[in-house]
Parts: structure tokens; C-alpha cells; sequence
């Protein structure tokens, strides 16, 4: 590989990692805001305009706290757990393709850092890790309600993963490509998949719910019942990581749900426009980035309108609802594909 | 049973019909009503700067009132300190002497007084009892406070000030009917 193409991706990757950070960190204040609005209150507005800095006083106090490790924990787990929530929540954002490709100088530069032939296997594979930060970290707390989120996050997991891996194959039976750069390519000009995969992307929809531990799938941390779950016994920063990873995850399925079912950084009707290679480029990023923000929204606005599931609820709608249709949907799919190709 | 509000809904345990099985409809719906209350009003008000208009008789913090001459009103007869069911006020009474009669109206003043706002219920008994129309509730909210110690106020705070212009208004408390109750020969020593 040249010089120059390490350097490119290097600075991507800080540049992917910043924007990450900062979309993550303007989601609290964008919760807050968003479950203020809903139940007619006006949310922070207190530091700085329209309580902007809010989510930077937040992060001040979370580093001002007394760092407490419950004496009977296991140490070392105790301070793995977030670190792995953290880490494998950052991860994910590598395969995203952010953009098209610029062209800078006669070389071409593509907004994905890298391209990876089995991407979906690999996002898949960065959240099944990242169960086990919350695992470790309910164990490790060696407290009955941590280790009662902890188990609820695993098996709710797992159950939700199954459902949300089977939407994805009839999705890939349409695509034909398991790589997250050829399905946006496929579905340029609104040949979104969304249109020919809508009951794939329902299931996706609510499994990314489930896999995030968004409401109204959020019981591995229900304050109600858990006192927070499997994070009751940390923290300071440790807490603010979790939390922190939460919000990060919520953005990176934004952008799979936007890249698989939403074409991604395609734009309708960018061609007749009639711009230069680059402002395409940048404008299919902006466009991008604003369909991730209405997924945000959107989880947003569930978390805040809809009330936490019981727990065999939750698991009656994994095995019984979600599996099932699921197989429907890919058995569905096939014999499409089947029939057509036949001719 | 007759129902109190014409809002009640029978609930029943019946099998769910399709619809209401998938849960779709009813989640759109319920997403409906939030996004509605989302650009609806907001009910709270940005306090310091706006402020929610006070009924004419809120009881909050007191004010020592001074006759038109720039007198002090009370004379410490410790009526006040009596009817308070908090047991808030305290006062130390001291006689006037010869050339303070522009500061005191009668013989007899308040040397101390202090109400410990901690302890006060804000109830009115104090301005009820008072002979010499000397204390008042007015609109003011007692300011939070880090320490105990500040909560008790003395004379300092709770006498109005002498330039006309600074004077607390309590007009607003003395309604048609107080008025009316004052007209009486009775209380013609407080004019």
C-alpha cells in the first residue's frame, strides 16, 4: 500500500472517530430535548444557547465523580466491561461507506475506510462482542441486579440477533453482495431496498431496537426494576462509557439501517442536477448523514412514546413473532428470485 | 354504576382482533399523539426571566411597613410572635428615645426582630394579628439559600425602605373589603 493512502485513511479514521464522538455526544442532549418536546416541556436551555454546551457539562461531571469499585468486584472484569462496550461500539464505523469517492489531484479517495467483502458479517460480528461489555460488567459487579440486566441483555441478544440476522440474508438474496459498498451502489437512483424488502426492514428495525437496548426493548437496564441494571454498580466515567456506548451504538445502527435499506449516501435526483464528482460526493454525505439523523429520531421518538416490554413479551415477540416471519420473509424472497431468474 | 367523567372505557379481556395483534396501528397512533405534543405548547415557563403572574393575596416574604412619614409602624407588642403557629418570629422591644421620634411611631420599637424563614409556614396569622398594619405578606419568594444562617431575617431585610419611591406595595392585598373593615372608628389610631 503507498504512503499516501495510509495517511488518507488514517485521517478518515480520526475525522470518523471525531464525528462519531460528537453526533454520540449531541444525541443525549438530542434525547433529552426530544422527550422534553414530548411531554410538553422545554428541556436543558441553560448552558450556553439552547443549552448547547449541555452535553459538554455533562461529560465534566461525569469526569468530576468519585470512581468507586465495589470492593467484593472483580477488578479487572469491572474495568473491562465498559472498555469493551466502548471499544467494539467504535469499531463498527469503520465499513460504513460515509460517501462516494472524492477526487483530489487525479487520485480517487473513498469515504469508507475500509471495504470489506463480508461488511454486514463484520458489523454483526462487532455487536455480538459487544454483548459481552455489558455481560462482564454485570457479572464482574457481583450485585444481583447488575448480574440480573446482564443475564436479560444476553439472552435478549441472542434471541434478537437470530431475527435480525435472517432479515439480513433475504436481504443479501436481493443484493447479491454481502459488501455495505455494492448494496449502496445497487440502490442508486431510489432503487432503495426499503421498497423491495419492507417486511426485512421492519424485523431489522425492531431488532436494531432490541440490540441496542433502546426502549421498549431497554429491560437490561429498566431503572424500575433493575436500579439501571447491569450498570447499577458503576460509576463516574466507567458509567458515562456505558451510556456513552449506548448512544454511539444507536448512531452506527442509524447508519446500517440508512446504508442497507435506505441507499445509503444516494441521493434522488442528484444526476439531472448536474454537479461536479466532488459536490455530489459531499452532498450524497450530508444527505446521508440527515437520513441518520431521522433514524435517530425515530429511535427517539419510539423510546418516548411507546412503555417498556414484560419479559416474556420480549422474548414471545423474538422466538415466536420476529423468527418466524422472518423465515417467511427469506423463504418469500427465494422463490421470487427462484421463479425470475427461471425465465 | 353511573361514571364520574363521561372519559371511562369498559375493559374487557376478549380475544384481540388481528389488528390490534400485529400492535402497528396502535403504536403509529400512540407516535401521533407524541409528535403532536412535539410541537405543541410547552407548559413550563423560563422562570428567572419570565414570571407567572402571582395571585393578588400570595402570602411570601414579609415587609415591615413605615408609616407615610418614614416610620417604623411596629411597636414590638409581640401580637406577631403569638399568633404564629411556626413560633418564626422573635423580637427584642426597646423604648424611643427623645429625637427618634422620625424614626419610630410610637413610644416603643422593635430594637430586633427576626422571622426564620425556615421555620415559617407563610400562613398570614402575623399580618392578620398585627394592630399597627405593621407586617405584611407581599408577592416576594425567600431567596434559596446554601446555609442555614442566612434564612433568618432580621430588620435589615425586612423593613421597607424609607424613599418613597422603593416602598413595597401592598395595595393590592387591601381589597374593597378590607378597606371597608378599616373605616371603622376602631382603627382610626393607625392613620
Amino acid at each position: 500500500m503507498e504512503w499516501t493512502v495510509i495517511i488518507y485513511k488514517t485521517i478518515l479514521l480520526f475525522i470518523i472517530l471525531f464525528v462519531t464522538l460528537i453526533v454520540a455526544m449531541y444525541s443525549t442532549y438530542g434525547e433529552r430535548k426530544v422527550a422534553a418536546f414530548m411531554q410538553d416541556r422545554r428541556g436543558p436551555n441553560r448552558a450556553g444557547p439552547f443549552g448547547l454546551l449541555q452535553p459538554l457539562a455533562d461529560g465534566l461531571k461525569m469526569f468530576m465523580k468519585e470512581e468507586i469499585i465495589p470492593l467484593t468486584a472483580n477488578k479487572r472484569l469491572f474495568i473491562l466491561g465498559p472498555s469493551i462496550a466502548m471499544t467494539t461500539a467504535l469499531l463498527t464505523g469503520v465499513v460504513i461507506p460515509w460517501g462516494g469517492t472524492l477526487t483530489i489531484g487525479g487520485n480517487e479517495y473513498s469515504l469508507q475506510i475500509a471495504d470489506l467483502s463480508i461488511g454486514i458479517l463484520y458489523i454483526f460480528a462487532m455487536v455480538s462482542i459487544g454483548v459481552y461489555g455489558i455481560m462482564i460488567g454485570g457479572w464482574a459487579s457481583n450485585n444481583k441486579y447488575a448480574l440480573l440486566g446482564a443475564i436479560r441483555a444476553a439472552s435478549q441478544m441472542i434471541s434478537y440477533e437470530l431475527a435480525m440476522g435472517m432479515s439480513i440474508i433475504a436481504l443479501v438474496l436481493t443484493t447479491g453482495s454481502l459488501s455495505l459498498h455494492d448494496i449502496v451502489a445497487q440502490q442508486h437512483g431510489m432503487h432503495w431496498n426499503i421498497f423491495y424488502q419492507p417486511l426485512g426492514f421492519l424485523i431489522f428495525l425492531i431488532c436494531a431496537f432490541a440490540e441496542t437496548n433502546r426502549s421498549p426493548f431497554d429491560l437490561p437496564e429498566c431503572e424500575t426494576e433493575l436500579i439501571g441494571g447491569y450498570h447499577t454498580e458503576y460509576s463516574s466515567m466507567k458509567l458515562g462509557f456505558y451510556l456513552f456506548a449506548e448512544y454511539i451504538n444507536m448512531f452506527i445502527s442509524s447508519a446500517v439501517i440508512a446504508t442497507l435499506y435506505f441507499g445509503g449516501y444516494n441521493m434522488p435526483f442528484i444526476d439531472q442536477i448536474g454537479l461536479s464528482p466532488n459536490a455530489v460526493t459531499l452532498l450524497g454525505t450530508a444527505f446521508f448523514f440527515m437520513k441518520i439523523f431521522g433514524m435517530i429520531f425515530l429511535f427517539m421518538w419510539i423510546r418516548w412514546t411507546l412503555p417498556r416490554f414484560r419479559y416474556d413479551q420480549l422474548m414471545n415477540l423474538g422466538w415466536k413473532g420476529l423468527i418466524p416471519l422472518a423465515i417467511f420473509n427469506i423463504l418469500a424472497t427465494g422463490t421470487y428470485y427462484f421463479f425470475t431468474d427461471l425465465k | 354504576m353511573k361514571s364520574l367523567t363521561n372519559r371511562s372505557k369498559v375493559v374487557s379481556d376478549k380475544k384481540m382482533t388481528f389488528m390490534e395483534w400485529i400492535y402497528i396501528p396502535a403504536i403509529i397512533k400512540g407516535m401521533s399523539i407524541t409528535l403532536k405534543h412535539f410541537f405543541g405548547k410547552k407548559a413550563t415557563i423560563n422562570y428567572p426571566e419570565q414570571k407567572r403572574e402571582f395571585s393578588k393575596v400570595y402570602r411570601g416574604q414579609h415587609v415591615l411597613k413605615r408609616d407615610d412619614l418614614g416610620r417604623e409602624r411596629c411597636t414590638a407588642c409581640g401580637l406577631c410572635a403569638v399568633a404564629c403557629p411556626a413560633e418564626a418570629i422573635t423580637m427584642v422591644a426597646a423604648e424611643r428615645k427623645p429625637g427618634e421620634e422620625n424614626l419610630y411611631r410610637e413610644e416603643k420599637y422593635a430594637a430586633i426582630y427576626e422571622i426564620n424563614m425556615i421555620r415559617c409556614i407563610f400562613c398570614g396569622d402575623c399580618e392578620e394579628a398585627c394592630p399597627k398594619e405593621a407586617i405584611f405578606l407581599t408577592d416576594r419568594i425567600v431567596a434559596s439559600e446554601y446555609e442555614r444562617a442566612p434564612f433568618i431575617y432580621g430588620k435589615d431585610t425586612l423593613v421597607e425602605p424609607v424613599d418613597p419611591d422603593k416602598r413595597i406595595d401592598i395595595s393590592a392585598r387591601q381589597t374593597e373589603k378590607v378597606l371597608k373593615f378599616k373605616m371603622d372608628e376602631r382603627f382610626a389610631h393607625n392613620k
